[in-house]
């Protein structure tokens, strides 16, 4: 066993305990935050189903009864958690479906959205983040860092209504909403692939000046390296690792923080989805949403450990 | 999956960029803000029996005249206590099976099993005798027939149910049949050749629930959407001005209402409710919230609603000198802050309002601050709407505003009835006791005389104006684009049907 996949089966190991300890976590405190919050579930419940043509306080109490609201906290937490160990997420109190089914489709939905937004991000990014960084100061420097504070301060929302506008409305080149095909990906991923370029560029670009003014690069020149291999041999490698670790964190970010772009694409992601259930007191939902969502970031965490590892080689000793 | 996304890539840039070799189109696709998430008839039977999936025993057309659609004809006994409903024959499901009175019983019962329409009429009992259904009630009950048209009373097929009776798929007996459905967003449909009734011209139809009023107006800008219901004013106004689509506004049956705990010391006294209505300045509202100057409500029953709506009523009128003067009367005078007081109390009141739909918070905000002229304070909550029915029942709610469908059923007795009889209801009055209202809506219920009915309707109407249980504020518009080059397209005002099987291009 060669010392990299060695190292590969310890973090596995150490996310895979980590795994557990998350799900238990989530599991109770998901649960004591759906009992905190204010109003009578009930009524929330009942609400989201019926509609407010339809919803009563007749049918608050029915489904009060029928959902077991009336129990003691503790009794109601003992089943979860008995469900839960069961591999069992139960079904959506609003809807009637299964919570897995619909967790599964939906965190399709937002995983391929989230994926789309980070291919956009980093053909924006990466080109513009490099140049930046090897002419620091230079003219595209401070242009991309003026065109980046722009685009980050538009909020997520008017930057999709605008892009909707100019390439939907306009030239018609993509749908307006809906997830009939690819071409209804690329508004979607574009809108948060520039927010995000929009802060990745920089920080490609403090990655790569890093790199260029390190001792290291001064070593491989002065050893004779041109110019070009340093960059592809030496500088991008470690520029990377900053990098590689920070889109972690922008798909995380992704998966549950693109409410707002999934409603006005009208996508049926996950984030839409739980901020839905959370409204509609959708208990089952709620905590089978949150249980994925924390085990989904902790396979992300996985992700970035073994890519960095792979990345670099310092750590792995033979 | 690729080979899809590649084929759908290829098709939209051949559509895209050679309109002339477009063929003429047999699809249409609409988008309206309503979600659709589940299989269950009471959560999503509106949307299901709207885009004409699955069809109750007893249909309605857009002026609310009933007729046969399941059942071809109903009869009742002579002591109006038992209905008899004969049943379609030769009508299948989607899947093929064919549909009998013992999938509609089933259907029924379960529906009347859970919280809903059917729970709020006098039914003792749904069987099958002899292929018919057979419903019996407590009390006559002339609006039976009315009620079985809701969307909660749609017919699975036997097979949308799995074992243990839960809903599992959209199979029904409607014209289209569902294809795809990707929840809670998105619904493809198939023309049904075994239909029982005319085919539908249109082969396929797509449903997009888009929550966003914005989004709705962009698919029906880009021509998405074909057909998009529910703008808001702003996208309204923008989409007159678009020359590909027809815009329209359909006043429906449903109002925006205050309603007023009329057991509060406050409110106790009917001139107090009259003031709050005086102060309600409902024509600013129509034309700076709403934007359609029509939609001021004169009194509670909108003019879609064309038996209960009464020319004979003068308007409701906005007049704070004499809404000062009702208040003062009752012994409210200004205190120093300019709040109205009464024997040290001030008249400091919180009003209940949900953000579901955008205008209430608008409207609520508009109220507050007339309200501030005549000097009552008013605090606006916006929450959750299941706040107002569990105020309502805990006794807590001084006023609240929404918005209320009387359309629900053709006949809107069985509303009526649970909003302003005995007392009230959750979505009506509250605590507002009036002995003649409730017999006269007892004698609506229970006879089928036209004349009889007129005239406890008029009695119901007449009360309600004078005593304002609940105060009027608006009729609302339903809003609709239409893309020119459909025709056919009905709107239908009780909003049962997107008219999909009526609808078909013409270019």
């Amino acid at each position: 066993m060669n010392a990299f996949a060695r190292m590969a089966l310890a973090t596995l190991a150490t996310r895979g305990v980590q795994a557990i300890i998350v799900a238990v976590i989530v599991g109770i405190v998901s649960f004591a935050m759906m009992q905190a919050l204010p109003g009578d579930a009930a009524y929330r419940i009942a609400a989201g189903r019926y509609g407010y043509d339809m919803m009563d306080a007749a049918s608050a109490d029915a489904v009060r009864a029928e959902l077991g609201l009336d129990q003691p906290t503790l009794v109601q937490l003992w089943a979860w958690l008995k469900t839960l160990a069961q591999f069992d997420l139960g079904t959506s109190a609003v809807y009637g479906t299964s919570v897995a089914d619909e967790i599964a489709s939906q965190l399709g939905y937002s995983l391929l959205l989230a994926a789309g937004a980070v291919v956009a991000s980093l053909l924006i990014a990466l080109p513009l983040g490099i140049a930046s960084g090897l002419r620091p100061g230079g003219l595209l420097d401070s242009m991309s860092l003026a065109v980046s504070i722009f685009v980050r301060s538009i909020p997520a929302f008017a930057l999709g209504i605008v892009l909707v506008l100019v390439f939907a409305v306009q030239l018609k080149l993509f749908p307006v909403a809906g997830f009939q095909g690819f071409s209804n990906l690329v508004l979607p991923s574009l809108t948060l692939g520039l927010g995000l370029a929009a802060v990745s560029n920089r920080v490609i670009r403090d990655a790569v000046v890093d790199a260029m003014s390190a001792d290291w690069r001064l070593f491989a020149r002065t050893k004779g390296l041109s110019a070009r291999l340093t960059l592809t041999r030496h500088v991008l490698r470690n520029a990377a690792l900053p990098v590689v670790t920070y889109i972690g964190v922008q798909l995380a970010y992704l998966i549950e923080g693109v409410v707002i772009v999934e409603s006005v694409f009208a996508w049926p992601g996950i984030g839409h989805a739980l901020v839905h259930a959370i409204f509609g007191r959708d208990i089952a939902m709620v905590q089978g949403t949150a249980l994925v969502l924390g085990l989904t970031y902790v396979a992300l965490n996985l992700c970035v450990d073994l890519a960095c590892r792979g990345i670099d080689p310092r750590g792995r000793t033979a | 999956m690729l080979k899809t996304l590649n084929a759908a890539i290829c098709i939209a840039f051949a559509v895209a960029t050679n309109p002339l070799l477009a063929e003429p189109k047999t699809d249409v696709t609409i988008a309206s803000p309503w979600e659709i998430a589940s299989y269950d008839p009471t959560v999503s039977g509106s949307i299901v029996q709207s885009l004409q999936i699955m069809e109750t025993l007893v249909d309605a057309d857009a002026k609310g005249v009933l007729r046969p659609a399941l059942a071809t004809d109903w009869t009742v006994s002579e002591d109006g206590l038992t209905w008899t409903f004969t049943l379609r024959e030769g009508v299948t499901f989607h899947d093929g099976s064919a549909f009998d009175a013992v999938a509609a019983v089933n259907a029924l019962t379960r529906a009347w099993e859970q919280p809903g329409i059917l729970q709020k009429a006098p039914i003792t009992g749904i069987s099958e005798q002899n292929g018919k259904v057979v419903i019996t009630v407590a009390t006559p009950f002339t609006a039976l027939p009315s009620i079985l048209t809701h969307s909660t009373t749609i017919i699975p097929a036997p097979a949308a149910f799995d074992a243990d009776g839960n809903p599992i798929a959209l199979i029904g007996t409607g014209p289209f049949s569902v294809t795809d459905f990707t929840p809670p967003q998105s619904v493809s449909m198939a023309r049904f050749d075994g239909y029982w009734g005319d085919a539908p011209k249109l082969e396929s139809a797509t449903y997009l629930a888009a929550s966003r009023a914005e989004t709705r107006a962009l698919l029906a800008e880009s021509g998405d959407a074909d057909l998009v219901f529910t703008l808001d004013a702003s996208g309204y106004s923008h989409l007159q001005h678009v020359d590909t689509i027809e815009t329209q506004a359909v006043p429906i049956p449903r109002a925006v209402l205050l309603k007023v705990n009329s057991e509060h010391p406050f409110f106790a006294d009917a001139r107090a409710r009259q003031a709050l209505s005086l102060a309600t300045p409902r024509a600013g509202i129509a034309k700076a919230i709403t934007r359609f100057p029509e939609s001021a409500a004169g009194q509670l029953f909108p003019p879609a609603l064309s038996n209960w709506h009464s020319a004979d009523l003068a308007p409701l009128e906005t007049d704070l000198d004499a809404a000062k003067a009702l208040l003062a009367e009752l012994g409210w005078m200004p205190g120093e802050d300019g709040v109205l007081t009464r024997d040290g109390e001030r008249f400091s009141i919180t009003l209940r309002t949900f953000p579901d739909r955008p205008e209430l918070p608008l409207i609520a905000t508009a109220l507050q601050d007339t309200w501030r002229e005549i000097g009552i304070e008013l605090e606006v909550s916006v929450a959750s709407y299941s706040e107002i029915p569990k105020g309502h029942q805990d006794g807590s709610l001084h006023v609240a505003l929404f918005a209320r469908n009387y359309g629900l059923t053709p006949d809107p007795i069985g509303t009526v009835m649970q909003d302003f009889a005995n007392g009230g209801g959750d979505w009506g009055a509250m605590r507002w006791d009036n002995p003649e209202v409730t017999g006269a809506i007892q004698t609506i219920a229970s006879t089928a005389d036209p004349e009889i009915r007129a005239e406890s309707i008029a009695e119901v109407a007449g009360i309600l104006h004078q005593e304002l249980p609940v105060i009027p504020v608006l009729w609302y518009q339903h809003t609709v684009s239409i893309d020119k080059g459909l025709d056919g397209v009905i709107i239908d005002p009780l909003q049962r049907s997107y008219g999909l099987s009526e609808m078909y291009w013409v270019e």
